[in-house]
C-alpha cells in the first residue's frame, strides 16, 4: 500500500518535536478528520535553519510531515514556499490516491508556519 | 520474525483437516452434484453430509440449511429475497445502527425502493435493548434483523429477547451470526430466530461459502435465478469443495467449541486487562462482559489507528482498526460512532481478535510492544504534551 520511502519516514520520522521560541508555527487539520499537523520553524537571515513537527494521524500524515521537514531545512523562505503537497508526495514516491486529500497536508502546515513568521516580522516593523 | 495473527474476526486460516477434506473434491471427485452418474452422486453425498454437519452446529434440521457464497449473500437473501417473496407483509423494516454493511446496505437498498426503515440506536456498550425494539414495532413491521455479535466491538445481543419482541409484533426475525457461528453455542430453536446467516471463513473453513438457516415455514425465496439447486433457493452449481470444507469446519467447531470458548475468553481477558492497565488514556469499546470470546477492542486517545496497525505489523502482529484510514472513508467506523464515541477517540481504535492458534506468548508479545508503540506515537502527537 505504501512506498518504501513512506514506510521509512513513518517508522523513523525526522525532526519530531517542538522548537523553543520558534520564529513561526503552523497547524492544519483537525482531530475530527483524524489528521493534525503542527510545524515550528526557526528562521535566520531568510533561511530556515531548524524545523520540527508533531503530527496526529495515519502513516501518510506522519511520513509527509517528516519529509517536508527534511526538504525545507536549510532552504530560503522563497524556496520553501515553492514546496507543495504534491511535491512532498512525489518525494515519497507517491501516496495511495485515498491519502492524497486527507493526509497530505504537510506543505500546508509549513506554509502556515511561514505565514506566521511573516506576520510576526511585519508586526515587529510596525512597532519599531 | 514470528507472525502473530490477531485478526480472526476478519478471517481465519483454513484448518488442515478442513483443507484435506476439500482436496478430493477439486480433483478425483470433481462431479457436478446434479449429475446422475457416480461422480455426480459422490458430490451429492458430500453436499448432503456437509448440510447435516452445518445443521448440527446450528441446532437446525437439514432442510433448513441453504448453502450460499458466504455471509453477505446469506444476509442479502434473508432480507431482500424474503421481502420480495412476501409482498403481502407490511412495508416497515427494523435493524440496528451497528450492523455489518452486508445487512445495513441491503436495508438501505430497500429504503430507497419505498420501504420504511427504522435503524435502532444502541447503548454505549453496543447493546440493542428489547424495549427500544418494542417501541419501534408497528403493525406494518415485516422484518427485524439484529446481528448476534458485533464484528468490531464484540458485543453479544440478547437475540432470544429481541426475537420474542419481533414475533409478538407479528414480524419475522433474522440474525447475522457471521461472528458467532463456531465461537458461541447456537441453537436456532432456542434462540427462536426465523433466519440466520453464517460464513465459513470465520470458523476455519474456506472463503466463498456460507449458509442461510431458514426456519421451516418461512418462505424466503431465491436471490439468484437459474437452476433448481438448494431446492431452488440458491440456483447455481454447488461449490462442492467449499461446501465440504464448510461442513468439516462446522463439525470441528461443534467438537471444539466449549474448550475454545473457555480458552479464548481467558486469554482475551488477560489481553484486555493488560492493555487497559498498562496504557493510560485507553478504554474498552463494546460490552465489558457480554462479548465475543477473544475479542479485544480498545481506543487510545491522541493517536490514530492505522499508525498503530503499521507499527504492530512491523513486529509481526496483525490486527485491525475502525479508524477512518482503515475504513476507506473520511469517517471512523459507523459502529464506533453509534456507540457515542467522539470522532477523535474513534480514530484511535484497535481490534485484536484471538483464534485457536494464538498462545499465551502471543499475548505476552502484544503486551510487551503495544505500550511502547502508543507512547512513541503519542510522542509525535500534537494532541499530547
Amino acid at each position: 500500500m505504501y512506498s518504501q520511502k513512506v514506510m521509512n519516514h513513518f517508522m523513523n520520522p525526522r525532526n519530531v518535536g517542538r522548537i523553543d521560541l520558534p520564529s513561526g508555527s503552523g497547524e492544519v487539520g483537525n482531530a475530527v478528520c483524524g489528521d493534525i499537523m503542527h510545524i515550528d520553524i526557526k528562521v535566520a537571515d531568510n533561511i530556515i535553519t531548524d524545523v520540527k513537527f508533531k503530527t496526529f494521524g495515519c502513516a501518510a500524515a506522519i511520513a509527509t510531515s517528516s519529509m517536508v521537514t527534511e526538504m525545507v531545512k536549510g532552504k530560503s523562505l522563497q524556496e520553501a514556499e515553492q514546496i507543495t503537497n504534491q511535491t512532498v508526495a512525489e518525494a515519497l514516491d507517491g501516496l495511495p490516491p485515498v491519502k492524497m486529500h486527507c493526509s497530505n497536508l504537510a506543505a500546508d502546515a509549513l506554509h502556515a508556519a511561514i505565514a506566521d513568521y511573516m506576520r510576526k516580522e511585519a508586526n515587529k516593523l510596525g512597532v519599531s | 520474525m514470528r507472525e502473530i495473527y490477531m485478526d480472526h474476526s476478519a478471517t481465519t486460516p483454513v484448518d488442515p483437516e478442513v483443507f484435506n477434506a476439500m482436496i478430493p473434491y477439486y480433483t478425483d471427485r470433481f462431479g457436478n452434484a446434479s449429475s446422475i452418474h457416480t461422480k455426480g452422486q459422490r458430490a451429492r453425498q458430500a453436499v448432503d453430509q456437509a448440510r447435516s454437519q452445518a445443521a448440527e452446529l446450528l441446532g437446525a434440521s437439514e432442510r433448513e440449511i441453504v448453502f450460499t457464497s458466504g455471509g453477505t449473500e446469506a444476509n442479502n437473501q434473508a432480507i431482500i429475497s424474503y421481502l420480495s417473496n412476501n409482498p403481502d407483509k407490511g412495508r416497515h423494516l427494523i435493524t440496528s445502527a451497528i450492523e455489518h454493511h452486508a445487512v445495513l446496505d441491503a436495508f438501505l437498498h430497500l429504503a430507497k425502493r419505498g420501504y420504511e426503515l427504522t435503524v435502532l440506536p444502541v447503548t454505549a456498550d453496543g447493546l440493542v435493548e428489547p424495549d427500544i425494539l418494542k417501541a419501534a414495532m408497528k403493525p406494518t413491521t415485516a422484518l427485524v434483523s439484529i446481528m448476534h455479535a458485533n464484528n468490531e466491538v464484540g458485543t453479544i445481543q440478547p437475540i432470544k429477547e429481541l426475537a420474542a419482541v419481533a414475533h409478538a409484533g407479528g414480524a419475522v426475525f433474522h440474525t447475522d451470526a457471521v461472528q458467532t457461528v463456531g465461537k458461541l453455542p447456537i441453537d436456532v430453536e432456542e434462540m427462536d430466530v426465523d433466519m440466520l446467516a453464517a460464513s465459513s471463513h470465520k470458523l476455519y473453513g474456506p472463503k466463498g461459502v456460507g449458509c442461510l438457516y431458514v426456519k421451516r415455514g418461512i418462505r424466503v425465496g431465491n436471490y439468484f435465478h437459474g437452476g433448481g439447486q438448494e431446492r431452488g433457493l440458491r440456483p447455481g452449481t454447488e461449490n462442492v469443495p467449499g461446501i465440504v470444507g464448510f461442513g468439516t469446519a462446522c463439525k470441528l467447531a461443534h467438537i471444539n467449541l466449549p474448550e475454545r470458548q473457555t480458552r479464548l475468553n481467558k486469554m482475551g481477558q488477560r489481553l484486555k486487562e493488560g492493555i487497559l492497565n498498562s496504557i493510560p488514556h485507553s478504554r474498552l469499546t463494546g460490552h465489558p462482559v457480554k462479548r465475543l470470546p477473544g475479542s479485544v477492542s480498545v481506543c487510545f486517545e491522541f493517536v490514530e489507528g492505522e499508525s498503530i496497525l503499521l507499527m504492530l505489523d512491523s513486529y509481526g502482529i496483525m490486527a485491525s482498526s475502525g479508524s477512518a484510514c482503515t475504513s476507506g472513508s473520511l469517517d471512523p467506523s459507523h459502529v464506533l460512532l453509534a456507540l457515542g464515541l467522539p470522532h477523535e477517540i474513534a480514530h484511535g481504535s484497535l481490534r485484536l481478535t484471538l483464534g485457536k492458534d494464538n498462545t499465551e506468548e502471543d499475548v505476552d508479545k502484544v503486551l510487551e510492544v503495544l505500550p511502547n508503540i502508543i507512547q512513541n506515537l503519542r510522542g509525535m502527537s500534537p494532541l499530547c504534551n
